[in-house]
């Protein structure tokens, strides 16, 4: 049943979100730097990190699918990799409006955490065309799960090697992604990523209901039309 | 490049923000047009049981 | 496991060696794109980064033609059935076509480095020789694991032309990453390997990491 526990945990993201949106305009002091630019960091990192874990999640289950034959692992994983492609969208499009804030270009190469992340993002993106070129269900799910597994692997591989080879090039511009911010901000980036990350839940698990109502759906119908 | 002063700021973190809540909503109704399609089929499936 | 796969690769390097279909056709590619960036850079000569970028981007170009074509003997003559019917281990098809094409991607090299030599690498390759071996010898190998991994994927499915280059060049990035930077102090006017263990390490990392990966998933994979 996907949709055990929904009610809390769908209340419990917008209790949590609304206090970070709270916590980001009302309490968490202004960046002596950036200035009031800075506060896109609680909405964007937040949303990288939750996308990179769904990212490997998916890879998790679909070693969970491969493993035991489950189908229903492999569409946890879809769903998953779908939910992190969406938010990776947002990432992409809020890092791009952080930088035209910050530089004055749509698009910089100096922040390794952004370009690595294009690079995944436009990986998972051929998630879509190889799973639905596939006809057969069983090849597709497995054929997915090996992509899934794949592409997790990769996403830590990538992260390095991108930061190793701009840190040589561009000196780190930023830190704030790092561990070192101070208290205030170091709260209310935590309770944004909390909210982040409890948003991601409640959204996987409301499309898992509604994909896997409509299967059953799908399997009532043929039963009907065989009875009938 | 100097920060931003605040008005021009806010658009952008407004802009940022809005992004979010965009997305969300965007995804939020693509689920509800599935769940009122599954609602759709449910009611035909009784109607023709009901036949 | 082994002698499985020395047979896979045997047949395989007799049907390249006799249709010649895949390593001339990578190498003729990788002239071509040569020439192509002569005029799109509008430059006679490169050295530094741009050479060691032209360089790399051009073979991991011409590395997802290989690729394309790296189960295509099977899928043309139907051997995929063939090969699945005989109880063959996964793994060695796995290892076999992953020496396949890191036979290949060698094969084409030997022409493809020295053409570059030739049409725009401005400072010779003799200060670089022996580092660039070590480079290309552990890039040839990601690439050929990645290769043999993502053309298995790609093998069933309609859309294979187009899977697998947005597939493999996204997976190749920190490889890219790691040759290009590797290369370029090699092809600087003043050669000389410059940090050149932290870049063998990440590729050393990097093929180890997909070796494995592809290794633990290919059981899954061309399995009916």
């Amino acid at each position: 049943m996907y949709s055990k526990g929904f009610a809390p945990l769908a209340w419990a993201t917008a209790v949590t979100l609304t206090t970070a949106f709270a916590l980001v305009f009302f309490y968490a002091p202004l960046d002596a730097d950036q200035g009031f630019v800075q506060k896109i960091f609680y909405v964007h990192v937040p949303m990288a990190i939750v996308a990179l874990g769904g990212w490997i999640a998916g890879g998790v289950m679909a070693i969970k699918h491969l493993r035991g034959g489950d189908r229903s692992w492999d569409m946890r994983s879809y769903v998953a990799i779908h939910l992190s492609i969406i938010l990776g969208v947002g990432v992409l499009v809020t890092g791009a409006i952080w930088a035209k804030a910050s530089w004055g270009h749509w698009w910089v190469w100096d922040e390794p955490v952004l370009v690595s992340f294009l690079v995944v993002f436009l990986l998972y993106c051929v998630y879509y065309p190889l799973r639905f070129s596939i006809e057969d269900p069983d090849r597709q799910a497995r054929y997915s799960s090996v992509f899934a597994i794949a592409a997790g692997a990769f996403v830590p591989l990538n992260f390095i090697a991108v930061r190793l080879a701009e840190s040589y090039t561009h000196p780190r511009v930023l830190s704030q992604t790092g561990g070192n911010l101070p208290g205030e901000m170091r709260l209310t980036f935590l309770v944004a990523l909390l909210g982040m990350t409890l948003l991601f839940v409640t959204l996987w698990k409301l499309e898992l209901t509604a994909k896997n109502a409509s299967m059953q759906l799908k399997k009532l119908r043929k039963r009907a039309r065989v009875a009938a | 490049m100097p920060a931003l002063p605040l008005d021009e700021a806010g658009k952008y973190v407004a802009g940022a923000y809005v992004v979010f809540v965009a997305l969300i909503l965007v995804y939020v109704a693509i689920i509800g047009t599935k769940i009122a399609r599954i609602e759709r089929e449910i009611s035909e499936l009784v109607s023709e049981d009901d036949r | 496991m082994i002698a499985a796969a020395r047979a896979i690769l045997r047949k395989d390097l007799r049907i390249e060696w006799r249709t010649k279909e895949s390593v001339p056709a990578m190498t003729l590619f990788t002239v071509t794109v040569y020439v192509m960036f002569h005029f799109g850079l509008d430059r006679d000569t490169l050295d530094g980064e741009l050479a060691a970028g032209v360089l790399w981007v051009t073979v991991l170009l011409a590395a997802v033609i290989g690729v394309s074509r790296l189960f295509a003997a099977e899928r043309e003559q139907g051997g995929i059935e063939g090969l699945l019917l005989a109880p063959v281990d996964r793994t060695a098809l796995f290892v076999a076509k992953a020496a396949a094409l890191f036979i290949f991607l060698c094969a084409v090299e030997l022409v493809a480095v020295p053409a570059f030599a030739l049409f725009l690498l401005g400072p010779g390759l003799d200060g670089a020789l022996p580092e660039l071996l070590a480079i290309l010898a552990l890039g040839n190998l990601g690439v050929a694991a990645v290769g043999a991994l993502v053309s298995a994927l790609a093998a069933e499915t309609r859309a294979r032309e187009l899977i697998v280059p947005l597939l493999l060049l996204p997976l190749l990035v920190p490889l890219l990453i790691a040759c290009a930077q590797a290369t370029e102090p090699l092809f600087r006017p003043v050669a000389g390997p410059e940090d050149l263990a932290r870049w063998l390490g990440l590729l050393t990392l990097y093929d180890v990491v997909f070796v494995l990966v592809s290794v633990a998933v290919f059981d899954y994979l061309l399995e009916d």
